[in-house]
């Protein structure tokens, strides 16, 4: 049955690709074979084929020819058909098979390898081959990577259930997306919120239950001038250091600490005196300093002492 | 979060296999050009290269070569050979040329290649610029979309050491690394022989067999505190095979040890962070979780960092070390 129906829409396809002209449905009817006898089973089967040819990106044209009946025709043009010409030095080619090898088994993988198919079926010697150098690799575990990306490349609104940090439940949030963002291995999904009326970005990670599109192709406007590259930008990164503490550690212990450390001396009463700096950002730094217990006790400045201090009331609460 | 597998989305071409009717039909019309271009190919190669099997291509060429149109007169528009495992195509009509890059095909690509184009290092960049530049033209419209994806290269390694990582790889040596193990707040010291560099999960790691463990191991360069380039040549061992990087970091063991963690809403950022076996929802954004770990030093680290915000309600030994360990350090406060 699949052999059959692979036989019958390469001939369709070849068939339309020799013509010169646009052809009637009774005209392919008789220059392809394997479809069935009556004329309204002929009619679904090929209305099928022509879905299923759009589908793979064959661009099935209707017309009528100039000077004839009015019956519509269809017809493929080469030119539209047809990979341009693409000549690739070999340092080029190489390239390519390390692009493909980033997303492996990420959502664009098998669009990945299919592209690599086209580009050597056009005469191009796209080898897998390892070089020196860093292998990146993408990875979109997410399962709303695959829905945003379609969201995106066709331009469609769409809603989803986000858990918000520091929220009880998901919300329902309606987006227009404008672009998906990956920054220090995660997923970001940035665009005008219409529930806020204004950009917002979204966490992959953080979204609850399926992607619904809400609108059709093409009805979401991005703001010309938009860089993906900007949505999400510097807000993760840590804010300079602008404050010393002043911590005692045990010695042999508080690697982490250390490294930072911009003096690290003994004290004289079996610990050390290290000093680090530490920027005023949410907490973090004590909860980090928590985490070592009993090797850490932070001489100054108070603030980061009391914050440390409630830390450790609240582990044995 | 262990990535999740996604069914059917292969890797390469080995894995694009004649699934449905359409698969079949994508390889056959890239074929023909593909025989085409090269004038001569052999079977073998060619068969490499759809990543099917000898048979698989043959009966591919077959039907390739029964194409037959009825009308307006009969006529077969393909003729092609594989006589002695050279196939020829002599006549393919339309066909010569592949189908143009689909926008996923395209995206995927340029996407790849901006990446790329885009590390840190100081490896040649103008290959990848002019590749893009090619496949942009190429692709025409089916290009545009993928400017609305964007993947920031920062893997967050000290530029120093992993240039000088990238400058041993090259001369093939053997590295001594002092490397910082967090969960033990430990710096360990090894000699290791290197493999590759990977920037995985936003984070640039060295795969390298580890002479101290006697295996292959990943090393994140944020965490090496001291690296030094050995006059010794990097020997790997033949049996040393790559790790599986692409099913996730983590592996669960059956030795582990299993952690149940309550965690209040401000607490919820550890089931993002760690690779939890279950997550349950408790209400009010109260989560547990549970982990597996071969080592539980890690999470008594995590469970004195939530403070209020987290508990470990089993096994019931690391919840008494968790209250210990704060007990002990709040004494020195008092």
């Amino acid at each position: 049955m699949s052999k059959q129906k692979t036989e019958r829409l390469l001939s369709l396809v070849v068939c339309l690709l020799s013509a010169s002209r646009y052809l009637t449905a009774g005209q392919i009817r008789a220059a392809v074979p394997g479809y069935p006898e009556t004329f309204d089973a002929f009619k679904r089967m090929f209305e099928r084929d022509k879905d299923e040819l759009r589908e793979l990106g064959i661009p099935l044209e209707t017309g009528t020819n100039p000077g004839s009946d009015d019956e519509v025709g269809y017809r493929i043009s080469r030119q539209a058909y047809e990979l341009p010409e693409i000549r690739l030095e070999p340092d080029e080619a190489a390239v390519l098979g390390l692009a493909a090898r980033v997303w492996r088994q990420a959502e664009l993988a098998g669009a990945a390898a299919g592209a690599l198919l086209k580009l050597r079926a056009a005469g191009i010697e796209a080898e897998e081959t390892t070089q020196p150098g860093i292998e990146p690799r993408l990875q979109t575990g997410e399962p709303a990577f695959g829905p945003l990306w379609q969201a995106v490349r066709d331009r469609r609104p769409v809603s989803f259930g986000y858990q918000a940090a520091g929220r009880a439940t998901p919300q329902s949030r309606h987006l227009e997306p404008w672009g998906v963002v990956n920054r220090h291995g995660r997923w970001y999904v940035a665009g005008f919120d219409r529930d806020r009326g204004s950009e917002r970005v979204f966490r992959l990670s953080r979204i609850d239950g399926p992607v619904t599109f809400t609108g059709p192709a093409g009805s979401v406007t991005v703001p010309p001038g938009t860089d993906a590259r900007n949505l999400v930008q510097e807000w993760d990164d840590d804010p300079p250091p602008v404050r010393t503490a002043v911590l005692r550690i045990k010695p042999g212990t508080g690697f982490g600490l250390r490294r930072r450390a911009s003096s690290d001396k003994p004290g004289g009463d079996g610990w050390d005196v290290v000093e680090v700096p530490f920027s005023e950002s949410g907490g973090w730094y004590a909860d980090y300093i928590a985490s070592f217990g009993s090797d850490v006790v932070v001489a100054e400045p108070v603030d980061l002492r009391e914050a440390v201090i409630r830390k450790l009331k609240g582990a044995l609460a | 979060m262990s990535p999740k597998r996604k069914a059917g989305a292969g890797s390469g071409p080995a894995e694009r296999r004649s699934g449905t009717a359409t698969d079949r039909l994508q390889r056959l019309l890239a074929l023909v050009p593909y025989v085409v271009s090269r004038e001569v190919v052999g079977l073998a190669e060619t068969a490499g290269a759809f990543g099917v099997t000898e048979n698989e291509l043959v009966d591919d060429l077959n039907m390739l070569w029964c194409v037959e149109l009825r009308s307006p007169d009969p006529y077969c528009p393909i003729d092609l050979s594989y006589e002695g495992g050279e196939i020829m195509v002599s006549q393919a009509e339309s066909m010569d040329r592949p189908l143009r890059l689909g926008t996923d095909e395209a995206s995927a690509l340029l996407i790849g290649l901006r990446m790329l184009a885009e590390l840190p290092g100081p490896q040649d960049r103008s290959a990848l610029q002019r590749t893009i530049a090619k496949l942009e033209a190429a692709a025409g419209e089916a290009a545009e979309a993928s400017a609305s994806v964007a993947v920031h290269m920062d893997g967050r390694a000290p530029a120093d050491i992993q240039v000088r990582v990238a400058e041993a790889m090259r001369q093939d040596r053997r590295l001594h690394l002092s490397y910082y193990v967090p969960g033990r707040d430990e710096a360990t010291e090894r000699d290791v022989d290197p493999m590759r560099l990977l920037l995985l999960e936003g984070r640039t790691y060295l795969e390298a067999w580890c002479r101290r463990a006697e295996a292959v191991r990943l090393f994140r360069l944020d965490r090496v505190l001291a690296l030094t380039v050995l006059d010794v040549a990097a020997e790997v061992p033949e049996s040393a095979e790559h790790l599986d990087v692409d099913s996730g970091l983590f592996r669960p063991s059956p030795d582990d040890v299993r952690v149940e963690l309550e965690l209040a809403q401000h607490g919820r950022w550890v089931a993002e962070y760690y690779p939890c076996e279950e997550v349950t929802e408790l209400g009010d954004g109260r989560l547990r979780v549970v982990l597996l770990t071969p080592d539980t030093r890690w999470v008594k680290r995590l469970a004195l960092r939530l403070g209020e915000e987290g508990r470990v309600t089993a096994p019931a030994g690391l919840a008494r070390e968790v209250e210990d360990e704060a007990t002990a350090a709040l004494a020195q406060y008092a």
